[in-house]
């Protein structure tokens, strides 16, 4: 069957008397699109997608007041289904990681002796880690490093106690004080392309 | 704090795309359908979506979703009308 945006809402809305059937087709479209959206994610087994799709339900029949019709309705419905899904797999993949680890770690890629042309590059490197040293707060430092090796941002919100869009907050805090700093040094973004593309 | 130099340089990128008003992943939720309907059918992104592409340019847990997103929608049926 095939709806439009107007027929999904009346379909779903707590009076309709087909609100039945339309959960359960919005179900199967929901499991098909997760699907095809975490084919290359092994983790995301059948039993794990209609999990994910049974969480999405209840979060987008609970936010059918939020949708403004700006899109088609599956494709906002997918969006939800697909936050979910991609943050239980990264909650899985970070959960039992210490973020005090992940922060005092080493990178993974070390940095090379820099060769004479170099030096320009290494310059601006060492003035990001004066300004993340001496500028950042603590959290802001930690975020950044975490988000930087790829700690998933649920994660890290867990173990500060926070959420995703304060964890976000943070990093973009960072960025803004680094980008200041940068300038302050005298390193703005066309100076640094300019470096850096050589 | 234990950022290689190649770590560095790819913040570097990220500081250099920052603005001084960025949506956050909640808000760009609440957009991203939209936007990505926009993209694939090749119209302009109108000033409002362009915060969007703004913030899956610097939030790379975001544009995953978004990539995972793009992967579905040319084959979403069932739902083929926007009225």
């Amino acid at each position: 069957m095939s709806r439009n945006n107007a027929a999904w809402a009346a379909a779903l809305s707590p009076q309709s008397a087909q609100r039945n059937s339309a959960v359960s087709e919005l179900r199967e479209l929901l499991l098909r699109n997760l699907r095809k959206a975490l084919s290359s994610y092994p983790r995301a087994d059948e039993a794990f997608l209609e999990d994910a799709v049974q969480d999405s339900l209840v979060r987008i029949l609970g936010r059918l007041d939020q949708f403004e019709g700006r899109s088609r309705f599956l494709t906002w419905a997918t969006t939800i289904a697909i936050r979910i899904a991609m943050t239980e797999l990264r909650r899985k993949r970070w959960q039992d990681v210490s973020l005090d680890e992940v922060v005092a770690s080493p990178s993974s890629q070390q940095h090379a002796a820099g060769p004479d042309e170099q030096v320009e590059r290494n310059a601006i490197i060492e003035k990001m880690r004066e300004v993340i040293a001496t500028q950042l707060t603590e959290k802001q430092r930690t975020v950044l490093t975490a988000e930087m090796k790829g700690m998933a941002q649920v994660e890290i919100a867990r173990h500060l106690g926070s959420n995703r869009n304060a964890v976000y907050k943070l990093n973009h805090d960072a960025r803004k004080k680094l980008k200041q700093g940068l300038e302050a040094a005298g390193y703005d973004a066309d100076s640094i392309q300019a470096v850096f593309a050589r | 704090m234990s950022l290689s130099n190649e770590k560095l340089k790819d913040l570097l990128w990220l500081v250099g795309l920052t603005n001084e008003n960025e949506l956050n992943c909640e808000q760009c939720l609440a957009l991203v359908a939209e936007f990505a309907e926009c993209e694939l059918a090749g119209k302009s992104i109108s000033d409002g979506l362009k915060a969007v592409e703004q913030h899956l340019s610097v939030c790379s847990e975001c544009r995953e979703e978004y990539e995972a997103l793009q992967r579905v929608l040319d084959g979403i049926e069932g739902d083929t009308s926007k009225k």
